[in-house]
């Protein structure tokens, strides 16, 4: 791209922990894409995974990072770490998944190296440099219904989040021409308990190509074994509306919309969801929508490209038949 | 137990914004709409006040609840809000009428330095509770953002809070893959917990409570008297560091069409090549 380098530029993109370890999790395969967009300066991606893992072509380097006595990511541990890195290497950008493990630190991160990060970004703009003479980049507004054009300003790296299915994911082939290791100082404030995590051999919601979700209209969990049913025929994740979540029909981790996961598979099926504006926010992007609702004056209705006005309990199964 | 809540008032969530090109290049209507307490702000309200109850029902001491707001004077009516709730006093921070807290102007970068201000004026705050995201910047940065200035433990998408006797706290966390629950120990600087929606569902006001709410104290000031009290650069706190010089709509989605049975629907899907 053209670019006037007035100083050489250098991008730390965080990988996000993945559930295996040879391999780097979606969201960190978007950031790179992003990262990629900025200026033809090297990538380094900050690891805290001890397993090697392929990185995608254009990562030049990896930053691994040990941190003492914390077998877990909190925010003040990840801060610590991205902090020490730039502190080494004097990175101009620093790129993040836009997901809740990046979320839950950005802020942080931001205060600590003084900088003010911008969430959520969408598009990066700055590969043209004619036009957008500073880096400048697109997040969404008021649940997606607006787009802002950013000018990053100010002094110290440009620190972004990244929304990951804003960007394609980066194929991961090479290996990385250096690795290094970083050690990270214990984090006194936070002591890590215990987890909970959804097992599911179902794709990962955020990555998926299919999503089959279920709204209020299931009536109860127990019907959500219909939709796992279609996912499992589809190869495809299942997630759910606020409305679920709320009734208790499904955990929270499966939410997709402003607050919970943001979506976009190349076919989406809404079932017995109106389609709130808080829902719209985290699928419309989707390539195709299918909404099935017995309701016809449902909102969902006006983002879908296939619309059925129908009882699910009659078309999900029929469509799990014929499928 | 002192526990600082920033609230903050925005488009109410039912709203559905338009961008009106003809109010110039950053046109989102905020006059003549319906605006409310930030849902996820209420939710921490909620929480503090239990808080609040739990402490006093355990007797472990009394607890206050400081709610604080920074913007227009319609602002002190989102204060009164959480004051009927069952929060103790309100400050507010109140900013000229053009200030523009959507991003455009306010930004986490300077609100967490106000919020810190605060802290530090208030003294002795164990907790500062506040909402994930506002839902019109839907940024999430402020309290990550505060707990770096205080360097303080944070806690982000809590799901549910408990008070230990040695003064932690223990959260349940939403993440991505599940929750997981984490312990923000005492230190010198207070802990912040950001609320997700499931920690709670916030109380409505009774007509009692709105009537008391009305003789809680509530201290107006200036954003320019605030920032010089606290010895604060003005430019770091109303200057955006991230200049937003464009706001649009996004592109429209193409129009779609009903299917009148489940073969039809098969038929439409394999056409486009997404099912074999």
């Amino acid at each position: 791209p053209m670019h006037q380098q007035s100083r050489s530029e250098s991008t730390l993109v965080i990988a996000e922990p993945s559930s295996d370890e040879s391999a780097l999790a979606p969201a960190t395969l978007s950031a790179v894409t992003a990262a990629s967009k900025l200026h033809s300066g090297p990538i380094s991606l900050l690891t805290f995974a001890s397993g090697s893992a392929s990185v995608p072509a254009g990562v030049s380097s990896v930053i691994q990072a040990k941190a003492e006595g914390d077998a877990s990511l909190l925010a003040e541990t990840v801060t610590n770490a991205v902090v020490a890195a730039n502190e080494k290497h004097n990175f101009t950008h620093i790129v993040t998944p836009g997901t809740k493990f990046g979320a839950n630190y950005l802020g942080r991160a931001g205060a600590q190296l003084g900088v003010s990060p911008i969430s959520d970004v969408v598009e990066v703009l700055s590969e043209s440099l004619i036009v957008y003479n500073e880096d400048t980049f697109v997040r969404p507004l008021y649940a997606g219904n607006a787009l802002a054009k950013v000018v990053a300003k100010g002094d110290g790296p440009k620190l972004i989040s990244v929304r990951p299915t804003a960007f394609e994911k980066a194929e991961a082939d090479s290996e990385p021409a250096s690795t290094e290791t970083i050690d990270v100082s214990a984090n006194e404030l936070t002591e890590w308990l215990l987890e909970s995590v959804s097992k599911s051999e179902r794709p990962d919601l955020g990555a998926a190509s299919v999503v089959i979700s279920g709204g209020r209209g299931m009536k109860n969990g127990e019907n959500f074994a219909m939709l796992e049913k279609l996912a499992d025929k589809l190869g495809g994740a299942v997630g759910a509306s606020r409305a679920a979540v709320d009734a208790g029909f499904v955990p929270n981790d499966l939410q997709v919309g402003q607050t919970g996961k943001v979506v976009a598979p190349d076919l989406y099926i809404a079932v017995g969801i109106s389609g709130a504006i808080q829902h719209l926010s985290g699928m419309k992007d989707s390539k195709t929508i299918v909404a099935i609702n017995k309701d016809k004056e449902a909102p969902i209705f006006q983002v879908a490209d296939y619309g059925l006005v129908a009882d699910l309990f009659d078309a999900v199964p029929e469509l799990t038949d014929k499928v | 137990m002192k526990i600082i809540v920033p609230i903050k008032r925005v488009i109410d969530y039912a709203i559905k914004i338009r961008v009106d090109a003809s109010k110039g290049p950053l046109g989102v209507e905020l006059k003549n709409t319906k605006m409310s307490i930030n849902p996820f702000c209420e939710i921490a309200v909620e929480e503090a006040i239990q808080l609040k109850e739990a402490a006093a029902k355990a007797k472990k001491g009394d607890a206050e609840v400081v709610a604080v707001s920074i913007g227009p004077k319609q602002c002190s009516e989102t204060i009164r809000t959480a004051l009927a709730m069952g929060a103790d006093r309100g400050v507010h921070i109140e900013t000229k009428p053009d200030v523009r807290g959507d991003y455009i102007d306010l930004q986490p970068f300077g609100i967490a330095r106000l919020l810190k201000g605060i802290v530090d004026r208030e003294g002795d705050v164990d907790l500062v509770l506040m909402g994930k995201q506002s839902i019109d910047s839907d940024c999430g940065q402020t309290g990550p953002f505060l707990a770096g200035l205080l360097d303080s433990p944070q806690a982000t998408f809590a799901a549910s809070v408990e008070r230990e006797d040695d003064g932690s706290f223990v959260v349940e966390r939403e993440t991505d893959a599940g929750t997981e629950t984490i312990k923000l120990k005492p230190s010198g600087s207070p802990a912040i917990i950001t609320c997700d929606l499931r920690l709670n569902t916030p109380r409505y006001p009774t007509m009692p409570n709105i009537m008391k709410a009305k003789k809680k104290p509530c201290e107006t000031i200036s954003l320019e008297d605030m920032v010089t009290e606290l010895g604060l650069d003005l430019d770091d706190v109303l200057v955006p560091k991230n200049e937003v010089i464009e706001v649009y709509e996004p592109p429209p989605r193409k129009e779609g069409e009903t299917v009148e049975s489940i073969d039809d629907l098969l038929g439409k899907l394999k056409e486009k090549g997404l099912l074999s």
